[in-house]
């Protein structure tokens, strides 16, 4: 049986702390001298990426390294796919070279599903799609908040996190509000109603989430605030006015935290616009765990790598 | 007050026994203190998880004896196996802790029942990852034979002779059982 990690939504809460685990593992190898296990030698991970990224695919592919697999990143501007070939010819194309593991970032939301749908023996890993999810960068911020809870002697289970901003377009949110569903936490969602329909909340599926549209009110006795990045082309299509005004309400502020919840962590998946959704004194203070998630987030993709290219079934001899 | 064991299964063969045990540590302890006496660059490590408290018995039994301070580390060798692609399922990551400097120290890598060998190997390659040890020495509470690769013990607790087909499992008090080296066939398993 083949696995895949297509998103959060319908994993069990066991599923959640096994990746989380075996992260934390991860970390311990990524402090050490010489980086590299040889766990994943002779397995081939496709990064094939049809959004421009940076970080992800960085990460991935160092991820990739450090297990000892063989690692090939494909991005689209450089690929056929601006020539016109389907998603499908092209996932066939690089299927030829017998992948392991497929990472796969689309502009679509289920562009991963339907890959998995149509491979038959690799792992598909999805490293965004669409505004739907983006399970790794919610397991790098569970794993942080885990690695946070635990060293003030508290349980990630249990606690209230709210997140402000674009919640309708952001896949971080959709993949962060799954997984702490799944752990029995309370969520908020923040914003102003165009970012944050009344009915968003519907979606889960779940009466520990709720909806407000003031951030004083939004972030009363929170005990972790998500800060999500504000796409600047949002303005454009009409759903704020224009950035100074919609930071001028829903820009998280030190000011605004020490008031609503004066013990909570920060967390921003970045890129980050300082003094759009966050301020500096947010970004750089205490109570942010930024820098953190960043660290993070190679062990967890190693993590993921690890428990899925385990699954992956021998390539069986072309014949033809 | 006596304290409350887990059970074993009955049908399994009790091979060493609480006091074997004690002794066997006891003895390779003093094996290893007169082998070398350079004690100060000595560190145990113990191979999660069979090994991880035995290695903690012979580090404790060494400071004992020689009243110095010996490092103590573990390893989890599940990333260096050579049969991950064909285990059934995935292994737990444990983590590897070695809290001390392994250029130029004398390791000795502590398991608990050494059979084919591959344990060894990995944990060697693992090692050899964190730095260039002066020498390592491998000390095993049973050896059971049928190896498959050129790996032998410089410490064993007991030799205990057997079929390959069948296993051998021990039990320590740090696991909630009485202390016990035991030989299983197959279908009790």
């Amino acid at each position: 049986m083949v696995d895949h990690l297509l998103g959060i939504e319908g994993l069990s809460k066991n599923e959640i702390h096994r990746y989380l685990e075996s992260a934390q593992s991860f970390v311990e190898v990524s402090e050490r001298d010489i980086k590299k296990v040889p766990t994943l030698r002779g397995k081939t991970i496709v990064n094939i990426f049809f959004e421009p990224s940076t970080r992800t695919l960085a990460s991935f592919d160092i991820a990739g390294k450090r297990l000892s697999a063989d690692t090939i990143n494909v991005s689209a501007g450089a690929s056929s796919v601006k020539k016109g070939e389907t998603l499908l010819d092209t996932v066939r194309t690089l299927e030829s070279m017998n992948p392991d593991v497929l990472v796969i970032r689309h502009s679509e939301s289920g562009a991963p599903h339907f890959v998995a749908q149509h491979l038959s023996r690799a792992s598909v890993v999805n490293a965004g799609d669409g505004a739907h999810e983006h399970p790794t960068q919610a397991l790098l911020d569970l794993l942080t908040l885990r690695q946070h809870f635990a060293e003030s002697g508290r349980d990630i289970e249990g606690i209230k996190i709210g997140f402000v901003g674009d919640v309708r377009h952001s896949r971080v949110a959709r993949s962060n509000i799954w997984g702490h569903l799944a752990l029995g936490n309370r969520v908020r969602l923040i914003g102003p109603t165009t970012l944050v329909p009344r009915d968003l909340a519907t979606v889960f599926r779940s009466d520990r989430v709720e909806v407000a549209h003031s951030l004083q009110e939004g972030l009363d006795g929170l005990d972790v605030v998500v800060c999500l990045r504000m796409q600047l082309e949002r303005q454009d299509e009409h759903f704020i006015p224009n950035l100074d005004e919609y930071s001028k309400e829903y820009c998280v502020s030190e000011r605004v935290l020490a008031r609503c919840c004066p013990q909570s962590v920060v967390l921003h998946p970045g890129p980050m616009n300082r003094g759009t959704e966050v301020t500096g004194d947010v970004a750089d203070g205490p109570r942010s765990l930024i820098r953190r998630q960043v660290n993070n987030g190679v062990a967890v993709r190693m993590a993921v790598l690890y428990l899925l290219a385990r699954t992956a079934e021998p390539h069986e001899v072309f014949e033809p | 007050m006596t304290k409350q064991y887990k059970p074993v299964p009955r049908e399994w063969q009790l091979v060493m026994d609480e006091e074997t045990i004690a002794r066997a540590i006891s003895r390779i302890s003093f094996e290893i203190v007169e082998k070398d006496r350079d004690l100060k660059n000595l560190a145990i490590v113990g191979i999660r998880t069979g090994g991880e408290y035995l290695g903690k018995r012979l580090a404790e039994e060494i400071q004992r004896i020689e009243k110095i301070e010996v490092s103590y580390g573990v390893i989890d060798i599940t990333l260096y196996r050579d049969d991950l692609s064909s285990a059934q399922s995935q292994p737990t990551l444990r983590g590897t802790a070695l809290p001390f400097r392994i250029a130029g120290s004398r390791i000795v890598l502590v398991d608990d029942v050494l059979f084919t060998g591959r344990t060894i190997r990995s944990a060697l390659d693992a090692i050899i990852d964190f730095g260039r040890p002066r020498r390592v020495e491998l000390a095993a509470l049973v050896d059971r034979g049928y190896r498959e690769l050129p790996i032998q013990a410089d410490y064993v607790g007991r030799v205990v002779p057997c079929q390959r087909s069948q296993l051998v499992r021990v039990r320590l008090s740090e696991m909630g059982y009485r202390d016990g080296a035991y030989l299983i066939d197959r279908e009790d398993r």
